[in-house]
């Protein structure tokens, strides 16, 4: 490389650095310092050095509202994004395992569904009268069941082709030393699965963390709201005080943030699947 | 018969998850045409053939819906894979800061929604928006983003693009990665300009990632919701509606007939652009 083009690539990279700066950080600097703004402060919606730092008090104030509705929203997503991603490993695994070790017709009809899971939009309606009908419209177990329903086939997906790569020799040895097919899958394949799991369990998870559209529909009601809801909730009753409605964007946008320091490998991982065919 | 060892991989291994798409996600998509056809209250039906259809094609609102959805989807499909390349391109070639720029621009895709839209219609904000004070810094006229009907859809559209384009900027670097040097060793020696070995050696190859990229962002941008319920709730008036927010008022409304007759008509959209473009990519690919 010429010193010519060594300074062209610099100059290109300082110039890139600098456009994304303005384009992907000035918004979350901004939730930031809105944030952590004074009532009046914040209201006027600009993008400056808070005149006074409050950033505790409003995170407090935040927690308070409405009898700590978002202590209780953090409580609700949790558990409907921990059943619900632990349930999508265990039977997305289960399938992607029988339909990459056994080829036989029905292959095909679970790789159409798995495709129909990707592709079709949920009937919404249709959905909340088969949720009622089993009792289970506005609970979060009715909620759990949903997002594995719709988690599924991504699931399935991502465990078959990983699953191609485990040697049949594995299962066959256990198979010889007298083990049960459940104990073949839950002893030998799980474990050997790690790396697709942690993948997998993170991106459903911020999935199902950050999703809003379904429980808005499936999930009504003050004692179920989840974070997201909360924070549309909070939309309209904070339209006066900007600096609390900003400090919940932001608590709402660090768990992704944490995850995504410390999985990123995985996000990528995962998020890349089939963009490569092998 | 008896006597045949059982299969070490047993098909009620699939029942769990059979059990729960079956019921939570089949019979609701399959009920959903009979119930497209009723007036429908969630306890009785009564049969009304096409009727919601009609009405459906007939109100100028819901029809705009219909439209909507199509150029919304088209629009940030298309950005998202075009931007999505550059920026890919950009972000192989060796730049000061290439890790650091690639965290910044696929942060936006782990972000709530629904705080990112809250985020961006404050700073669309018509008088007090930064945006708009941005513009007036260097001269230029203030623009109601998301106030003035026929600007909402698109404005919206860029914060989907602004959004989302990291997962497609991803998708494409994994995409790049699998392309052999020799090809661009080879297209260098044969004297290809840069511009050249791009459009016959890049585009060619990251085929696959083009078709993930692709399929993946139209059926996201058709189905589409949160962001635009976020940012305007379909407003103003109904000029950024699409159909995923049409379902959802007509739900609200109580018109649950209706409603699912959207989602059908969604459904059937999606079909209707994807399947036919998923035949196309895998006959371009035999031919290769």
């Amino acid at each position: 490389m010429t010193r010519r083009d060594a300074r062209r690539q610099w100059i290109t990279g300082m110039i890139a650095m600098a456009v994304a700066t303005v384009i992907f950080i000035v918004p979350f600097a901004f939730i930031f310092l809105t944030a952590a703004k004074t009532k009046q402060d914040a209201s006027r919606l600009l993008f400056t050095w808070p005149e006074q730092w409050q950033l505790w008090q409003n995170f407090t104030e935040v927690l308070k509202a409405r009898n700590y509705m978002l202590l209780l929203a953090y409580f609700n997503s949790t558990l409907i994004t921990v059943g619900a991603v632990a349930a999508l490993v265990v039977f997305g695994a289960m399938v992607g395992y029988v339909l990459q070790r056994r080829r036989t017709g029905w292959n095909k009809v679970i790789y159409a569904m798995v495709l129909v899971g990707l592709m079709v939009p949920p009937a919404v309606v249709p959905t909340i009268w088969v949720l009622q009908g089993l009792g289970l419209f506005k609970t979060i177990h009715g909620m759990i069941l949903i997002q594995i329903a719709y988690g599924l086939a991504f699931s399935v997906l991502l465990y078959r082709s990983f699953i191609a790569t485990i040697p049949r020799d594995l299962d066959e040895a256990a198979i010889i030393d007298g083990a049960k097919p459940l104990q073949v899958f839950f002893k030998v394949i799980l474990p050997l699965l790690k790396p697709v799991t942690v993948t997998l369990i993170v991106v459903q998870s911020i999935a199902i963390f950050n999703d809003f559209t379904n429980p808005l529909y499936y999930l009504p009601g003050k004692e179920n709201v989840t974070v997201q809801l909360t924070l549309y909730n909070f939309q309209s009753q904070f339209t006066t005080q900007f600096n609390l409605l900003f400090m919940n964007i932001l608590l709402v946008t660090i768990p992704p943030l944490i995850v995504f320091i410390f999985f990123n490998r995985q996000i990528v991982a995962g998020m890349t699947a089939g963009a490569v065919k092998g | 018969m008896t006597t045949r060892r059982p299969s070490p991989y047993p098909y009620w291994f699939v029942l769990p998850a059979a059990v729960i798409f079956t019921v939570l996600f089949l019979v609701p998509t399959v009920a959903s045409f009979w119930f497209s056809l009723t007036r429908w209250d969630l306890i009785n039906t009564e049969f009304i053939g096409l009727d919601n259809y009609r009405q459906f094609f007939k109100e100028p609102f819901l029809v705009q819906g219909l439209t909507n959805t199509v150029i919304y989807a088209v629009l940030t499909s298309g950005s998202k894979t075009v931007i999505g390349l550059l920026l890919a391109v950009l972000l192989t070639s060796g730049l000061r800061g290439q890790g650091f720029l690639r965290s910044v621009v696929f942060f936006p895709v782990l972000v709530s929604t629904i705080g990112v839209g809250i985020t961006f219609s404050v700073l669309m904000h018509p008088t007090k928006g930064l945006i708009n004070l941005g513009l007036a810094e260097i001269g230029l006229p203030k623009v109601g983003w998301l106030t003035e009907a026929s600007l909402a859809l698109y404005s919206i559209a860029f914060v989907d693009l602004w959004k989302g384009v990291g997962l497609a900027t991803l998708i494409y670097i994994a995409g790049l990665a699998a392309i052999s040097p020799d090809y661009y060793e080879a297209a260098r020696i044969d004297g290809a300009t840069r511009l050249q070995r791009f459009w016959r050696v890049t585009v060619p190859l990251v085929r696959p990632a083009t078709v993930t990229v692709v399929t993946l962002s139209l059926i996201g941008g058709l189905r589409s919701f949160d962001l635009i319920w976020a940012m305007t709730r379909g407003g103003p008036g109904f000029s950024s509606d699409v159909l995923a927010s049409v379902i959802y008022k007509q739900y609200q409304a109580g018109f649950y007939g209706l409603s699912t007759a959207g989602n059908v008509i969604l459904f059937l959209l999606i079909a209707l652009i994807i399947l036919p473009l998923t035949w196309w990519f895998n006959r371009r690919e035999v031919d290769l």
